[in-house]
């Protein structure tokens, strides 16, 4: 193990790990507000719109990230739509994880079912009281593991973002292998780094898990 | 209409080319499946042991493997191989090892949770009822994890092919690598075949998971 070579090349991995966290969150929250959109319209049966999400939904989980970044960033432009690599990062992780942040909400909107909606209005709520006080806490308490799942599996899918000549950790890392055959070392920097931003998302969404489980009724 | 570049999947034998590239990563992961399966079956009843030191194992084996992207690990096995070993492996070989190691770790956490998930009264019954265990795991238990299974580990199908689509990192001539030689050696007479073949991989990559992932939702609502 070469510690000189680690620590000289510290900067270059610091400097990707940074890329993909900012890509990687910027994706996440996209996909969070795609998702809520997309839930939003299929718990609530909208004409038209339902159709187009649920084509979208099946698009979307039924095709790797790798080819969707490349028909955005390659095949786009080719019809006027040009993309910079960082615009596709960030596009390609929401249009992946839109549709996956949408059935974990839509589960959860789901699974409360509707003798709670009619109790609370028969306790007197308004209906958006029952919203906000009996529906939507338990349906969160029942996606948080799906969603914390889904941030983990987003984060996990920024490293083919070297792909599209992004320079972030497996970019790096294959560089330094390609030009000085230091594998084990950059190897080595290449799971620390990612082990860095993973575990405490790991870590943070356990402990959410934990302390969520017991806002549902009756479970 | 802008030249979508379509015509240069019906030059030569470049659809069939394109189909040959799948079928490459395909064949990865149905390898790599039918390996994980029974692996994954053992691991899962391994990780219900008590014991602590076998729990720990697993559950670090588990974490590890689930926690770093697929793409970090097909690195570690192919170009880690080469320098730690001293053995130089193909990207096929690399990439049927990553791809068992990581579905055994998770067909091991969907056998493990079908298992656990079998509430205790229906061991308590079958004894009531004076089965034997044996008599209790076949009739009762067994059935019961199956049918929970089975619809995941299908989900796992298709799961495992989009992820071959990494492949290509490694240097595995696939579906994507062939676009590419396409697209490449029409850049003068099609300069648009970019948009037409991404767009077609983006399309067969559907119509092999959409089927897959239908049956898996559909055998779900049957028995869940």
């Amino acid at each position: 193990m070469n510690w000189d070579f680690i620590w000289k090349y510290l900067p270059l991995y610091e400097k990707a790990a940074l890329l993909t966290v900012k890509i990687g969150w910027a994706g996440i929250a996209l996909a969070i507000i795609i998702g809520i959109l997309c839930a939003i319209v299929l718990y609530f049966r909208i004409a038209v719109l339902r159709r187009i999400v649920s084509v979208y939904i099946e698009i979307s989980r039924n095709t790797p990230l790798l080819i969707q970044l490349f028909f955005i960033y390659y095949a786009l432009p080719k019809i006027g739509v040009p993309v910079s690599p960082e615009a596709c990062g960030v596009a390609g992780l929401a249009f992946l994880g839109g549709s996956y942040m949408a059935e974990a909400f839509r589960s959860g909107l789901e699974a409360i079912e509707p003798i709670q909606m009619e109790s609370a209005l028969s306790l007197g709520l308004e209906k958006s009281q029952a919203l906000r006080y009996v529906i939507m806490p338990q349906a969160v308490s029942v996606s948080v593991p799906a969603f914390v799942a889904n941030v983990i599996f987003l984060l996990k899918e920024t490293s083919v973002f070297s792909a599209i000549s992004l320079m972030d950790l497996m970019f790096t890392a294959k560089d330094l292998i390609g030009l000085y055959y230091k594998t084990t070392e950059s190897l080595l920097m290449l799971v620390v780094f990612y082990l860095i931003i993973l575990l405490p998302v790991s870590i943070l969404g356990s402990i959410l898990e934990r302390r969520l489980r017991h806002a549902g009724f009756g479970s | 209409m802008p030249d979508l570049g379509l015509d240069v999947l019906f030059k030569g034998k470049n659809m069939l080319r394109l189909l040959g590239g799948l079928w490459v990563a395909v064949k990865i992961s149905l390898i790599s499946v039918a390996i994980s399966i029974p692996l994954g079956i053992l691991l899962g009843i391994i990780m219900t042991s008590k014991n602590p030191i076998i729990k720990a194992v697993t559950r670090v084996y588990l974490e590890f493997i689930r926690i770093m992207p697929q793409l970090v690990l097909l690195f570690i096995v192919f170009f880690g191989s080469t320098s730690a070993l001293g053995i130089n492996i193909s990207g096929e070989l690399a990439s049927v090892i990553v791809f068992t190691v990581w579905g055994t770790a998770e067909m091991g956490d969907l056998v493990r949770g079908a298992l656990i998930s079998i509430p205790k009264h229906q061991y308590e019954s079958s004894a009531a009822l004076a089965l034997t265990p044996a008599k209790t795991y076949i009739y009762v238990i067994i059935p019961q994890t199956v049918r929970r299974l089975i619809p995941l580990s299908i989900n796992l199908i298709t799961r495992m092919i989009k992820t071959t689509s990494l492949i290509l990192m490694i240097g595995v001539v696939e579906v994507l690598k062939v676009a590419q030689q396409i697209i490449e050696a029409n850049r003068m007479s099609s300069p648009n075949a970019a948009f037409g073949v991404y767009l077609t991989v983006l399309l067969l990559y559907f119509i092999i998971c959409w089927p897959i992932s239908m049956l898996a939702k559909r055998l779900e609502k049957k028995w869940g």
